[in-house]
């Protein structure tokens, strides 16, 4: 039986998480078809025809799969099942909200944001905001999973062109959940879950002026994103979906730059596999100099500008 | 109108956790525990819109062991108004959550449900979806704002890239993220009137609803410790390494 992996896309491109959902469905060993559901998605899926390991692309199109609401989705995602005994998709808010009403249809159990495949059905996650990892074995038929995207390398594209098909989709009853709009968050640097490097502010930056004083120049010297603590994105500092963490998002990057923030769990949870931690705290004890590198005891406000005329 | 807030008891968020060295699972014992962080902020909500005269009821559902009493007292201080126990003393996945939900919401007929987005114990953020899903109400995740007019509930979701803002028609379920609100302290006053609000409990077993977990624990280990870092002197000293030894710039 074959896997099948939902896309996540906004009608014009594919995002990169799905390429990492596509590696974790690799290592399960059967052939992959991947599903594209929007309105006037034909170019996310001819990329996703360009994704090498996938054999087949499924496309739906339709006013009802222009927003990637749940509803729709999850019956389309359910219609389609049968020959599947895989279904995955990247664990964003996105695969997130979708992945739990296909499984509660099938009448399965999720396995949520694996960060490992021991085998097709054996998988490992993380509890408790990453203080422990399970090993969970799939007992029912179908396997419904999504998948810790920065644990897994990306799929290659460009080489590949696998076929196409069509499938038609009408929801079966008229909906009842109405998309009113989307209001992006201004962000002008790379993705913030793909980004090579991350630099990230906490509490301390103490004002949304001083955090985009300090953050923006630093990052926009190492060509970073920008990511915040929970209590820098609840004091209003940084947007909603910069914030790093057990509820926010997960981070692997090469280099993440913790700049007054103390470590909580909960934030560990999003970054602590990053390769390597760079802490800047006043506090000798805060238990982000635990997971640190290099840690460096000292003000933010002097030894941050200092940084980045350093680096600059 | 009423609204059904399930609350899960966990291990309160401040407690570290403590893996058992046999790979077992997680060490509870004589540890504090206490209602899931978003459950309090969904319960924050419905209580909000009782005290705005939207809401005519507030109904906290847990499920769990006897020990989940207190969870509902909590939940019964801070301003729901009837509590229901689904008494269980075995670990009861999400999809079994849900359909445990699913037949309260059938005996119920609530308006809403406003539940967590995330219990952080296992970290499954599934079962909001998984009850809209069994019982076919519209879903509205993540919730960071909530405005109920007639039949009609107005939310808006944090989700990757922004925000974004659906239209549900009720009934409904949505689950909250941590922007919702800010939960209140329940008053001494409150706590004392608590213990004489009604608190009913149920057998899991008298529901109809198998409870055999679908997912087989193989075993729970602690993550991988980093190795030790060092402590730089200077930035200038914090460069050079980054440079020379880590080389990541
Ligand atoms: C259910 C739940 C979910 C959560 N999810 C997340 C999550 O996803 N992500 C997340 O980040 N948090 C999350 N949290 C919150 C988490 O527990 C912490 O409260 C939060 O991470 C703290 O943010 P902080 O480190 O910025 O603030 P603080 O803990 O207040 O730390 C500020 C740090 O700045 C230092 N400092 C202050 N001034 C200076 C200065 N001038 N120079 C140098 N250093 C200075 C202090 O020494 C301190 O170490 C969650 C909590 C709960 C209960
Ligand atoms: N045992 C339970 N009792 C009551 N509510 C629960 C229980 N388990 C999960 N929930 C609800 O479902 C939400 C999401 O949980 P989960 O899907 O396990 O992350 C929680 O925030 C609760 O609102």
């Amino acid at each position: 039986m074959s896997t099948l992996v939902l896309a996540e896309h906004d009608n014009a491109r594919l995002n990169p998480a799905t390429l990492r959902a596509i590696s974790a469905a690799s290592a399960l060993g059967a052939p992959i078809h991947i599903l594209v559901a929007g309105e006037g998605c034909d170019a996310v899926a001819a990329e996703a025809a360009s994704i090498s390991g996938v054999e087949k692309v499924l496309v739906a199109n339709g006013a009802a799969l222009a927003h990637g609401l749940a509803e729709p989705l999850g019956e389309l995602i359910v219609s389609v099942a049968e020959p599947y005994r895989h279904i995955a998709a990247a664990a964003t808010s996105f695969g997130k909200n979708v992945l739990p009403r296909v499984a509660a249809l099938l009448g399965v159990m999720q396995v949520s944001d694996i960060s490992a495949v021991v085998s097709d059905t054996i998988f490992e996650r993380p509890i408790y905001a990453g203080g422990a990892i399970q090993k969970v074995e799939a007992t029912g038929e179908k396997i419904v999973l999504t998948v810790r995207a920065p644990a897994f390398e990306m799929a290659a594209t460009g080489e590949a062109t696998a076929p196409i098909e069509t499938v038609a989709f009408t929801p079966s009853s008229p909906a009842r959940t109405r998309f009113v709009g989307k209001e992006r968050a201004a962000g002008k640097g790379p993705d913030l879950a793909s980004a090579r490097i991350v630099v990230s502010g906490g509490r301390a930056l103490g004002s949304a002026e001083n955090f985009e004083a300090l953050l923006t120049p630093l990052a926009e010297t190492l060509g970073a994103a920008i990511g915040a603590s929970r209590a820098a994105v609840d004091a209003g500092y940084a947007p909603n979906d910069w914030q790093v963490g057990q509820t926010g998002k997960v981070v692997q990057p090469d280099l993440y730059i913790a700049i007054g923030i103390s470590g909580a769990i909960q934030h560990l949870a999003g970054m602590k596999n990053a390769r390597v931690i760079v802490a800047i705290d006043k506090d000798p004890d805060a238990a982000i100099f635990g997971v640190a590198d290099y840690g460096l005891v000292a003000d933010i406000f002097e030894a941050v500008p200092e940084l980045t005329k350093a680096l600059s | 109108m009423k609204i059904l807030v399930p609350v899960k008891r966990v291990l309160d968020a401040n407690v570290a956790v403590r893996v058992k060295p046999d790979g077992s699972g997680v060490d509870l014992a004589n540890l504090k525990m206490s209602m899931n962080p978003f459950d309090e902020i969904a319960l924050e909500e419905a209580v909000r819109l009782k005290e705005a005269g939207v809401a005519s009821d507030v109904v906290a559902v847990s499920i769990g062991p006897a020990q989940a009493q207190d969870t509902l007292r909590s939940a019964l201080a801070m301003g729901a108004d009837t509590a229901i126990l689904v008494l269980t003393d075995q670990p009861v996945e999400p999809l079994a959550v849900a359909r445990l939900l699913a037949v309260l919401v059938e005996r119920e007929a609530p308006d809403l449900v406003i539940m967590g987005k995330q219990a952080i114990d296992d970290d499954s953020n599934q079962t909001a979806q998984m009850l809209s899903a069994l019982v076919g109400w519209p879903q509205a995740t993540f919730a960071s704002k909530v405005e109920v007019s007639e039949a009609v509930v107005t939310v808006t979701r944090e989700v990757d890239g922004g925000l974004e803002t659906l239209e549900l028609d009720l009934p409904a379920v949505i689950s909250a993220d941590l922007r919702l609100n800010t939960p209140r302290y329940a008053s001494l006053p409150n706590v004392m009137k608590a213990k004489k609000k009604p608190l009913e409990q149920i057998e899991a077993s008298e529901l109809g609803i198998d409870l055999t977990p679908l997912l087989k624990i193989l075993e729970t280990r602690a993550p991988e410790a980093r190795k030790p870092g060092s402590t730089v002197e200077s930035v200038a000293d914090l460069v050079e390494r980054l440079k020379t030894e880590a080389r990541v710039i």
